[in-house]
């Protein structure tokens, strides 16, 4: 057996490197460092790698290639709109990170006990979750551009791990955190085994992990169907459930509600962009031949999905379960762009990623404001009246509910139109028609949140709008502006995306 | 820059203007938001002096690229049919906000509030009727129902909110079937030529495409509009938005936006998809035959004098989309003079019936009584806006009416024939409250009610000045319309039957 030593592209593999590097050195502050010195100089590390991790996926972004890392890896255009997307999102979740008033003071301390009590009179802060949020950050980073399926797997799992601990650290309610933990776990850890089932099926078809290998065999067609067919089945269930698609959705309401409200709008933006970015990959890549044996299901996916997410999403009475709802709901959505299978539907969907992911981390730092004596306020009807006693944050986040409605003049309106428009392009009117009638669904819900904010009056019970740090509101008004920016001016963007997105094969 | 561009700017200008002033100076408030009305009207009527009415393109036209990747423009223009009505929303703007002086007190927000919502509003009438892309129709469409829905949410009696959820569901469900016969059109013309919205390009496409496809996307437009006008059976919305509205909203709403239903199913229906419109019209004018008389049957029905005028509208918005589905000239030219008169006899009856319930805190109509003697002034106007809305002749409505009838009966007689009760039912739901509210003893509880004072004089002054004037010498108007009218007949291979002189020859 020869070894031959690994050729690394190092340029087109930095944001990773750079990402990972940071998370590492996270580790070791909180090895090494005192323990008041630990929030800032990790707050700092984890912005400074993720910046320069933007700064080196822009500087690399006119490269191309399958040979990154031995034609696991590759780099193009559309790996390098994912990642920035992904980059910028993180550094948004980041700002709400640094607001420890949501994480608990010592993962370890169970709840109710000694111990978490005098872990809270310390004002102990948990500040392993910046290293996890890298650690994360680089898995999401590499999921989008991974061209075998064993890369990929590392990659899913990279990026699940640290999220699975993170659901788990809320200041609050810390037994329902755990829950959504140890639930967000067990079916993650379930969905991997069916990603690697669906490796091996496809393994048994080609005769190859890659890529470009899989898509060459399903052109050849010498291959057993079958496998084919179980293979791409079983790998889509991991991928499904990544993204929370109808019938994979059960995790996400409950680790939405429990997680602590930054991680949950880290988690929403984040995962998503990644997920469909490997999704995109896969599909368009791999699969692009064999439409006909995956396209019927997943348009069937895609339609319950976004019919369910948006009937049940009526009947929630949490802002954050809503907002998990929703989100299952623009899953949905994201689908119409796998299953338009074309160059539109490819920017449609990066559009779409980065105008909704921006938007989610948003709304869920707005709901980190309203709290009592106790906490975060998540229940809808307490929230009756926000617009009278604070009519900034009601708008801002009558704005983003808005744009999720996609009401025209807001990056979602954009984002629905072009997806919807490439989904009827490939001939698909059943996405198009459900798409509109679960818009018309989900404008309903949106809309009772906007009645509840503006045109109910306040119950007295302490429930309050606390002035967001600085940070938190730098992250606010950035994802406000590039919501009403994106709507009203999404010309540069958009034409950015057609003329750099496209994989390379 | 471009005149129409100038216009649909100056309201926004204005709303600019009304945010810097303080909050307590809300006389420099409501000073300022006339101002900026007046001088919008005053820009429209020297606009309607430089119109050619003998070119029946597009005049005042810009375009400017907007979203390119889409072929998205920015692009204004005005014929004779949206000419008229650019003149109706700007005339009854400024007439709104000077007999609705008091009508943001009791709201929820300041008088800032509702004039910056008013001029925002305004903006949007006008850029609705002057796009001539299809694309930035929409998005006006869309996003004039969020000034409304604060408006009457915010301002409004009684169950303002749900009034207000109610038409903004309702409006957006039809917006959003609309979005997909859209997304359908711009699939069809980038196959076809490239991408485009241009109304004038758009309206060649239907040649390339299926009656089956035809129809679909036709309804699309049309149940939109239905929706919008309304058109029995989606009317529902309707009763409640103007009984919880205050009266000036009302107005806007039942003048003007409502008219933007009737003006897409010209504008949008006819050329766009001239065989489907061709095929649905026997459905179309049996709905527009039942609202006419379903809705006369119900004012006449109507205990609360807001929902009688909101009655009557719908039975004369039955008479507008007959005509309009007639296809003829004249149907053509007595629909959209019906729309410009409908929009001031409904101001009339609206403003007075507004003042009558602000004086006597009741809306409804038993309570009122011999008014006649006590308040003169506000009684004869009221007689006047009634008896426009029965279309006495002498009065404008009169002119329109009847040619929708002629126009109509030239090509469907047995629709204008059943149409012709309805004038004689509007007689009965008109003269019924007159009789009970304005003449006859005057009840108790109405001694004591103040007549106009001279702000409300000036305000409806003009407006019953047009009712009468235009009633005498419609001829302004109508030769600004008729152009228009017959360009749309012929420009889609609709012909004028001829008049059978001496049916037996």
């Amino acid at each position: 057996m020869v070894f031959t030593t690994p050729v690394l592209n190092y340029a087109q593999l930095s944001p990773i490197l750079i990402v990972l590097a940071g998370a590492v050195i996270g580790v070791l502050i909180e090895a090494f460092a005192p323990r008041n010195a630990r929030h800032n100089s990790q707050m700092f590390i984890s912005l400074l790698s993720l910046v320069s991790a933007f700064a080196a996926t822009v500087s690399i972004r006119k490269q191309a290639g399958v040979d990154a890392a031995m034609n696991s890896v590759a780099f193009d255009g559309a790996a390098f709109l994912i990642q920035a997307t992904i980059l910028i999102i993180a550094v948004l979740a980041v700002f709400l990170i640094a607001d420890q008033e949501n994480f608990t003071a010592l993962a370890a301390a169970i709840p109710g006990s000694q111990e978490e009590r005098e872990s809270l009179q310390k004002d102990l802060r948990v500040t392993e979750v910046y290293p996890l949020t890298l650690f994360a950050v680089a898995g999401m980073l590499l999921f989008p551009i991974a061209t075998d399926l064993i890369t990929l797997f590392v990659a899913l799992e990279v990026l699940s791990l640290p999220l699975y601990l993170m659901a788990g650290l809320s200041r609050r309610r810390r037994l329902m955190s755990q829950e959504a933990a140890l639930k967000y776990f067990l079916l993650g850890a379930f969905s991997s085994a069916f990603f690697l089932f669906g490796i091996a099926y496809l393994y048994g078809y080609s005769g190859t992990i890659t890529l470009s290998g899989i898509q060459q065999s399903i052109v050849g067609g010498s291959g057993n169907d079958v496998f084919l067919l179980l293979g791409i089945a079983f790998l889509s269930v991991g991928l499904l459930f990544k993204v929370g698609a109808v019938p994979f959705h059960a995790w996400s309401p409950d680790v939405y509600q429990g997680a602590p409200t930054a991680i949950t709008g880290f988690m929403a933006a984040a995962t998503k962009v990644a997920a469909f970015g490997a999704i995109l990959r896969i599909f368009y890549v791999a699969f692009a031949n064999a439409e006909w044996q995956w396209r019927p299901a997943l348009v069937i996916v895609a339609i319950i999905t976004m019919l369910f997410g948006s009937v049940v999403a009526i009947t929630q009475r949490d802002v954050k379960r809503m907002l998990a709802y929703s989100s299952i709901a623009h899953a949905g959505f994201l689908l119409a762009g796998v299953i338009a299978l074309n160059k539109s539907g490819l920017d449609a969907s990066i559009f779409y990623l980065f105008a909704y992911g921006i938007a989610t981390l948003g709304a869920f730092a707005i709901v980190t404001l309203i709290r009592d004596a106790a906490g975060e306020v998540t229940d809808l009807n307490r929230w009756s009246g926000l617009g009278k006693r604070s009519p900034l944050t009601a708008s801002v986040f009558a704005l983003f509910l808005l744009t999720f409605a996609g009401i025209p003049l807001t990056s979602g309106f954009i984002g629905k139109f072009s997806i919807f428009s490439a989904a009827y392009q490939s001939g698909s009117t059943a996405i198009l028609i459900t798409g509109v009638l679960s818009s018309a669904i989900a404008a309903f819900f949106y809309i009772r949140v906007i009645v509840l904010m503006f045109f109910k009056d306040p119950v007295e019970d302490g429930t309050s709008v606390v002035l967001p740090s600085a940070l938190t509101a730098i992250a606010i008004a950035i994802a406000a502006v590039v919501t009403i920016v994106l709507g009203i001016f999404p010309a540069p963007l958009l034409s950015f995306i057609e003329s750099t997105a496209f994989f390379i094969r | 820059m471009n005149a129409l561009t100038l216009l649909g700017l100056l309201p926004l200008l204005g709303a600019l203007l009304v945010s810097v002033i303080p909050n307590d100076q809300v006389i420099r408030i409501k000073q300022a938001a006339l101002a900026t009305t007046l001088l919008v009207a005053l820009s429209a009527i020297l606009m309607w002096f430089n119109f050619d009415a003998a070119n029946t393109s597009y005049q005042f036209v810009q375009v400017a690229e907007w979203i390119p990747s889409f072929g998205i423009n920015y692009a204004v223009g005005v014929d004779g049919l949206s000419l008229v009505l650019i003149l109706l929303s700007v005339l009854l703007t400024p007439i709104v906000v000077l007999a609705g002086w008091n009508e943001s007190e009791g709201g929820r927000w300041s008088a800032k509030v509702f004039y910056i919502l008013i001029l925002v509003l305004e903006t949007m009438m006008i850029g609705v009727f002057a796009a001539t892309d299809v694309f930035l129709f929409y998005v006006f469409f869309e996003a004039m129902l969020i000034p409304v829905y604060f408006l009457i949410g915010g301002y409004g009696s009684g169950e303002r909110a749900a009034a207000a959820v109610k038409f903004l569901l309702y409006s957006l469900f039809g917006g959003l079937l609309m979005l997909a016969s859209i997304i359908g059109l711009f699939v069809i013309s980038s196959k076809n030529g490239g991408a485009t919205f241009d109304i004038t390009k758009l309206s060649e496409m239907h040649n390339y495409m299926s009656s089956t496809t035809q129809n679909l996307l036709f309804l699309g437009f049309f149940i939109a509009f239905a929706i919008k006008a309304p058109v029995w059976p989606l009317h529902t919305w309707l009763p409640d938005a103007a009984a919880s509205a205050t009266p000036g909203t009302s107005v806007l709403l039942l003048g003007v936006l409502d008219k933007v239903g009737t003006f897409g199913m010209i504008r949008f229906c006819l050329s766009l998809f001239p065989d489907a419109s061709k095929t649905f019209t026997p459905i179309i004018l049996v709905f527009a035959v039942i609202s006419i008389v379903y809705g006369a049957f119900l004012a006449i029905g109507a205990r609360d004098i807001k929902r009688l005028i909101a009655y009557t509208s719908i039975s004369h918005f039955g008479f507008i989309t007959m005509g309009i589905f007639a296809m003829t000239t004249q149907g053509h030219s007595g629909a959209t003079l019906y729309m410009f008169n409908h929009g001031f006899s409904t101001a009339a009856l609206f403003l007075v019936a507004g003042w009558m319930i602000s004086r006597r805190k009741s809306s409804t109509i038993a309570d009122f009584g011999g008014l006649q003697r006590v308040t003169p002034v506000m009684a004869w106007s009221f007689f006047i806006a009634g008896m426009s809305s029965l279309a006495l002749p002498g009065l404008s409505s009169f002119v329109s009416e009847f040619l929708v009838l002629v126009g109509t009966f030239t090509r469907y007689p047995v629709a204008a024939v059943i149409a012709t009760f309805g004038i004689v039912l509007a007689a009965l739901y008109i003269l019924i409250p007159v009789q009970k509210a304005l003449h006859g003893p005057t009840t108790p509880g109405n001694e004591n009610l103040a007549d106009l004072n001279l702000r409300e004089k000036i305000a409806i002054g003009p407006v019953l000045a047009v009712i009468i004037a235009l009633g005498f010498y419609p001829a302004p108007l109508l030769n600004v319309i008729n152009p228009a009218s017959a360009h749309v007949i012929e420009s889609q291979g609709f012909s004028d039957p001829l008049p059978s002189e001496g049916a037996g020859k």
